[in-house]
């Protein structure tokens, strides 16, 4: 008796390890290459470099680095990027939800800003870039009337020394990002009641929320706030759209180097990577003061005892920011529109004198090859992720694994530009040179956990009861997942597999580093002809870029929609 | 559907489960075919970590131990789905992805070969509930009286060997919830099947009119 519950015991233990395996395998694919990648990135910028004759070790590439004209000045323009970026979100985000949270406006800005997800990032800078520019459409607008101009004022917009329209449109598109994880940490706090208690002892609904609320929120959302300011510190696509170009974004510089003919710039590049990541570090330091500050101001608020009862002038600034924002990114996509069918548009002209399909005819036979290939890696990249979470989410339990969570993370923290360069070297050594594998790999990194955060939630709210019900009627494991909760699930793994997809669409410096130039997408392409500027051109491009991942939520929405049409409870 | 003749009752041999090391409950017990055993408790009172632990699923957050015996044989190291353990929920569980018939469809023993077959077993079980050309019909169309009867016929037509019930009438109202216990009860006593039925509702455990352990203190 004693033995065989002694065997009992050994074969449950030998199923519990066979069971974690999966999610170590996972974490050892995101893990191992992001590691791999940062000390191949990291080793040149010492003269390790054996594949370029680099095999001992010297500052030489660091001193090189130091000649390099502003570099100080794009480092600062990376650092304050970062910071600015990351506090207008995360502050705007913050007072939208303590104003507004659990009212109809609350529920009515969300379905504003929630499809700006899935417009890439080049796009919605693209965008940007057309609403503001000397020759935009903003100040054609107001022209000649209200300001005078019958031909475009020199204007260094975009591109300002400054970056402040890169810092636009990286908050256009992180805030939507915030939101939405702060919408998924609100269930797990106490609202309605906190809101009850805080308003019967006579606080303001901000007031309220900052101090009863928002410390449990915000502890649930800090990873994704650093993965804002490492994702805003090291941008490149953005940058070199909307970004100063004398000097650029330190980030922008090193991909030039990465990527120059030149092989030997390729130890300058690493020293540049280097000191990125120096950069991202000293964001993310300065961050931890700010939320040290925070804390303490967030404590003397609660002490002071001041009620705050008038608190609209702050409501409704943060919900114009937030309905700007997005407003700013919807009619960016329209002046795309406009341009991408425009025949003769000169300025102050507000619309185009003939509308013409002739920028489509004349793009289309060349965008051809880079859609199939995006079709290709972002429909693979998002199945496989999706494939991969189900199995993970099947087979283990994860709510309070912080290793997992850290490790998930890892590709969105530490800065892509530090170890995608290291990928690229040790795919050199295997013969893995832009190869369609690699790349598809290297996007599968970064779906992953944007797909895992996608369909846990979901994952863990079914009701368990169906499946023991189930069991009960002798379905075993296997048809239990097949016909019962991938079905019932159906609506949250088919979106799980459109933000997968969106997120791989709107990869730009892993299919840049790792492409090679060989394999291209619309992404690369699009964001390659910035320098041209052929606004019609560009727009043909960046539109197709906005639509495919649309493509992917309208498929998420319309197919369980079809497939449930005599289902009422499957319909919501 | 029909019981195979072996099952001479089930038998539970000193049961106890205990959470993080703090004792919940302990008996034993005999169930006769066709008998139904109550057990009543209040909540947290772990009457419903008995029927996930005699149904196989119980979390593992629990400690439990003891036999749980059928027809001689113990079914404790049997996994869930093969132990012939019909469940009923307070909520009838229709599963919302599939229609009433494919709902009794699944569950239907897979002994059951034969499309056609399966079928006709089905529209005769559909009929056998006053619910004759429903196969077809969305589960969430259904009132609460109509899912209740789909939820009994669709874990008879697994051919269960015993039936485990959690607290499934408490959330039907008055006069439903007694034509639901006497269909449940009259169905299984003329099944054979023996029963285990945790409530906290006493009128339940005098319905079922056989034996009755309380558990934890008195309700």
């Amino acid at each position: 008796m004693g033995r065989q519950t002694e065997q009992v015991r050994l074969r449950k233990d030998a199923h519990r390890m066979r069971r974690s395996a999966l999610s170590d395998i996972v974490l050892v694919c995101i893990g191992l290459p992001v590691l791999l990648g940062l000390i191949g990135t990291i080793a040149p910028a010492f003269g390790y470099l054996p594949a370029l004759g680099g095999n001992h070790l010297t500052v030489e590439p660091f001193r090189m680095l130091l000649t390099e004209p502003h570099l100080l000045r794009s480092a600062l323009i990376s650092l304050t990027t970062g910071l600015v970026t990351t506090a207008v979100s995360l502050v705007l985000v913050m007072l939208f939800t303590a104003g507004y949270a659990g009212t109809r406006t609350f529920s009515r800005i969300q379905h504003l800003v929630s499809p700006l997800l899935s417009v890439p990032h080049a796009a919605a800078a693209f965008g940007l870039a057309f609403l503001v520019a000397p020759s935009g459409l903003l100040l054609r607008l107001v022209s000649p009337g209200l300001s005078g101009f019958t031909s475009p004022p020199d204007w260094l917009i975009p591109q300002d020394a400054f970056g402040l329209t890169m810092m636009a449109g990286l908050i256009a598109k992180e805030m939507p990002f915030l939101f939405l994880v702060t919408l998924a940490a609100l269930p797990q706090v106490p609202l309605a009641q906190t809101r009850q208690l805080v308003a019967s002892l006579g606080y303001g609904r901000v007031r309220g929320f900052l101090v009863g609320i928002w410390p449990l929120v915000y502890r649930q959302i800090r990873l994704p706030v650093f993965a804002v300011i490492a994702y805003a510190t090291s941008v490149v696509d953005v940058a070199v759209i909307l970004g100063p170009s004398l000097p650029a974004p330190l980030s922008v510089r090193i991909a030039d180097w990465m990527t120059d003919s030149d092989l030997g710039m390729r130890f300058l590049a690493s020293a540049g990577a280097v000191l990125q990541l120096g950069v991202t570090v000293a964001a993310m330091v300065l961050w931890r003061i700010a939320e040290a500050a925070g804390s303490v101001l967030l404590r003397s608020m609660s002490k002071s005892g001041r009620r705050g009862t008038d608190d609209r002038l702050v409501r409704w600034s943060a919900c114009a920011g937030m309905a700007l924002s997005a407003a700013t990114v919807f009619s960016g996509l329209l002046v795309l529109l406009l341009w991408s069918i425009a025949g003769l548009w000169p300025f102050p002209a507000a619309l185009p004198q003939s509308l013409t399909l002739l920028p489509w005819i004349r793009a289309l036979p060349q965008i051809a090859t880079p859609i199939l290939m995006t079709l290709a890696l972002s429909a693979g990249a998002g199945a496989i992720a999706v494939l991969l979470v189900i199995g993970l989410l099947w087979q283990n339990r994860f709510q309070g694994r912080r290793a997992f969570q850290l490790v998930l993370y890892m590709p969105l923290i530490v800065p892509q530009i530090c170890f995608l360069f290291g990928i690229q070297i040790f795919g050199l050594i295997l013969g893995l040179q832009a190869s369609f594998p690699l790349l598809l790999f290297v996007h599968l990194i970064f779906v992953l956990p944007y797909v895992f955060l996608s369909l846990s939630a979901p994952w863990q709210a079914l009701d368990t009861r169906y499946e023991q019900m189930a069991a009960a009627l002798g379905a075993g494991p296997w048809r239990i997942l097949l016909r019962i909760r991938l079905p019932m699930l159906t609506r949250a793994w088919l979106t799980a597999f459109a933000i997968g997809f969106a997120v791989s669409i709107g990869l730009y410096l892993p299919t840049l580093l790792i492409g090679a130039g060989r394999i291209t997408t619309i992404t690369t392409e699009a964001v390659a002809l910035s320098s041209g500027g052929d606004r019609r051109v560009i727009s043909v491009y960046a539109l197709l870029q906005a639509l495919l991942p649309f493509i992917g939520f309208l498929i998420a929405s319309l197919v369980p929609r079809l497939l449930f049409r005599h289902r009422r409870v499957m319909r919501i | 559907m029909n019981p195979d003749g072996k099952t001479d009752g089930l038998q539970l041999r000193q049961i106890a489960i205990s959470l993080a090391g703090k004792p919940l409950l302990s008996l034993s017990a005999t169930v006769r075919p066709g008998e139904i055993l109550a057990v009543m408790g209040r909540s947290g009172s772990g009457k419903s970590a008995l029927l996930s632990y005699l149904g196989g699923f119980l979390d593992p957050a629990f400690a439990a131990s003891g036999e749980i015996l059928i027809d001689g044989r113990d079914l404790t190291e049997i996994s869930a789905e093969k132990r012939g353990a019909g469940m009923l929920f307070q909520d009838a569980l229709l599963f919302p992805h599939l229609s009433v018939g494919d709902n009794l469809m699944f569950g239907l023993s897979s002994t059951i070969r034969g499309a056609s077959e399966r079928r006709r077993l089905v529209e005769q079980a559909l009929v056998e509930i006053e619910l004759g050309d429903f196969f077809d019909r969305d589960p969430a169309t259904l009132s609460g009286g109509q899912k209740a009867r789909v939820a009994l016929q669709r874990t008879l037509l697994s051919a269960p060997r015993l039936l485990l019930l959690d607290e499934p009438f408490s959330k039907l109202d008055a006069d439903l919830r007694q034509q639901i216990r006497d269909l449940v009860f009259t169905r299984t006593k003329a099944l054979k099947l023996p029963v285990v039925l945790v409530t906290h509702d006493r009128s339940d455990a005098l319905a079922a009119g056989g034996q009755t352990i309380t558990i934890g203190s008195e309700p």
